[in-house]
């Protein structure tokens, strides 16, 4: 096995006195997909954030393999429509980079012809592929995701999953992404982290989904959904592409 | 030199100086809905001048203190989770107030309150005009260096933080910048309109920009129009300047709001 791109020690995060994690050791090695699952308030985004340094560490500390490069695709952005973007000029920030460059990352994530559009007038689904495409610029050896698929509906999420697998065969990135859709997200991991504040259990999603600690947060529903898309997954109609753009 | 012995011409300078000190800034202003804090930092500048008056010392560097040290105080209260504009609603008149209570104690010599007030731009010296050029000059120049870190930080602090990029820090930068803008914008405008200034022109250029330079350079143009404008206004109808400057500016973006609507439709 590889040297871990990041990995923490007994990290331990507070924010506002209130303890958010605990002692979480994970470590993160390239070309994995790591989905992290939890109820809400178990300290998933905080996780995410402490990994790109806007949360700081109460104790244990976060190591990362030297210029490790990291695209954050965070849960939500909210862009005041006081601001003029388009978004080409919101791929060029904090580096400006040319028009080919902007189209070529733009079209990798799904988001082709969008490059003069206001960010403000995005869909839901575009804004989530543009995001996509930023954290994509810097040929990033780790993607996160905050809740990616958030506000998109299953067959868009499905479809955005979908294309987090070829961007990670493509760049060969390690992916750590923080989901609610348990069942499609699970089905498209290489391991599962089950987060509430310290981590309950991990493994393939088979063995997190069997576990007696993941059942006592989620019920044991969810095994079936999971079952549901894998049996969805292996006779593929290709229904889900490009799903949510039929009904702007 | 004659031609800055004419005090139109220094006036007209002031104006332009002012007005692109305050475009650039004053689109953070609008990005990031600080125009309450704007005004509460220009209110502090009141409480600048009752010192300097009070105490003998020079006007200009008082006045940066004491808008630095406001802008810095509400600074911190909002990383508490205070009510916002509750909190600013005091701190910003609590300061206007104690300025004029100030004032009125401390310097005896019967003191043209107005022209701190509304500003006063036919009266501008040399030395005014070098110091508003001179914080103009180090306003967009700071600006324009740490324009993409300041932008993403605006955007959404954590893409910044993923960015290598600390929002705090660009925090202070606005904070700095807008003390500057505030102190070399009393003698033109006035504490009770500078944010005015702030505000006005970068909403006007809103509706006819689609990007975030696009808009700096909008209001900076709108911004130079309403020096302008107001300035031929308050020597046609001799109205008070520093207000025709404003209505100017009120003008021009009841125009541009029209025009984007307009555009909008058509």
């Amino acid at each position: 096995m590889s040297a871990p791109l990041i990995a923490t020690r007994d990290l331990s995060v507070r924010l506002g006195g209130r303890v958010i994690l605990e002692k979480v050791n994970v470590e993160i090695t390239p070309g994995e997909i790591v989905t992290i699952v939890g109820p809400n308030g178990s300290g998933k985004s905080t996780f995410l954030r402490a990994l790109i340094g806007a949360v700081s560490a109460a104790s244990g500390r976060i190591e990362r393999a030297p210029g490790l490069r990291i695209g954050y695709v965070p849960q939500k952005l909210a862009i005041d429509r006081s601001m003029p973007m388009t978004v080409r000029r919101f791929l060029g920030l904090p580096r400006r980079i040319g028009r080919t460059a902007a189209d070529r990352v733009l079209e990798h994530a799904g988001a082709a012809g969008l490059g003069e559009r206001q960010m403000t007038d995005l869909s839901g689904g575009q804004l989530q592929r543009v995001l996509l495409a930023r954290a994509l610029l810097e040929q990033p050896q780790l993607l996160l995701l905050d809740e990616a698929t958030q506000g998109l509906d299953q067959p868009g999420a499905a479809a955005f999953y979908r294309r987090i697998e070829e961007v990670r065969q493509e760049l060969g990135c390690a992916v750590v992404m923080v989901s609610h859709d348990l069942h499609v997200v699970m089905a498209a991991s290489d391991r599962v982290i089950c987060l509430n504040g310290h981590i309950c259990c991990q493994g393939t999603p088979e063995i997190v989904a069997d576990a007696p600690e993941y059942r006592a947060l989620f019920g044991s529903g969810t095994k079936g959904a999971l079952a549901l898309y894998r049996h969805e997954h292996t006779h593929d109609h290709d229904h889900a592409h490009d799903h949510e753009d039929a009904h702007e | 030199m004659t031609l800055l012995d004419d005090f139109l011409m220094r006036a007209a300078l002031a104006g332009l100086g002012v007005a692109l000190a305050a475009a650039p800034l004053g689109c953070f202003v609008v990005w990031r809905r600080m125009a309450y804090f704007g005004e509460a930092t220009a209110h502090a500048a009141i409480l600048g001048v009752a010192f300097a008056l009070g105490l003998g010392l020079a006007v200009l560097p008082a006045v940066l203190a004491a808008a630095l040290i406001m802008a810095l105080a509400v600074s911190a209260m909002t990383g508490r989770g205070f009510a916002m504009d509750t909190a600013l609603g005091v701190m910003s008149h609590t300061a206007l107030a104690a300025g004029l209570v100030a004032v009125t104690l401390l310097a005896d010599v019967r003191l043209d309150l107005m022209a701190f007030l509304f500003g006063d731009i036919l009266a501008v010296t040399r030395w005014d005009l070098a110091t508003i050029w001179g914080g103009a000059v180090l306003v967009v120049a700071l600006t324009a260096w740490r324009w993409p870190a300041l932008l993403l930080s605006t955007l959404n602090p954590d893409l910044a933080r993923a960015g290598g990029i600390d929002p705090r820090r660009e925090e202070l930068v606005l904070t700095l910048a807008l003390a500057v803008v505030v102190a070399v914008a009393i003698k033109v405008v006035g504490v009770l309109l500078i944010a005015a200034l702030l505000v006005i022109p970068p909403a006007a250029a809103r509706p006819l920009a689609a990007t975030p330079e696009g808009m700096a350079a909008g209001a900076a143009g709108l911004g130079a129009i309403s020096a302008l404008g107001g300035l031929w206004a308050a020597l046609v109808f001799d109205t008070p300047t520093g207000p025709s400057i404003v209505c100017t500016a009120a003008l021009l973006f009841a125009l541009t709001s029209l025009a984007g609507g307009l555009l909008k439709r058509g």
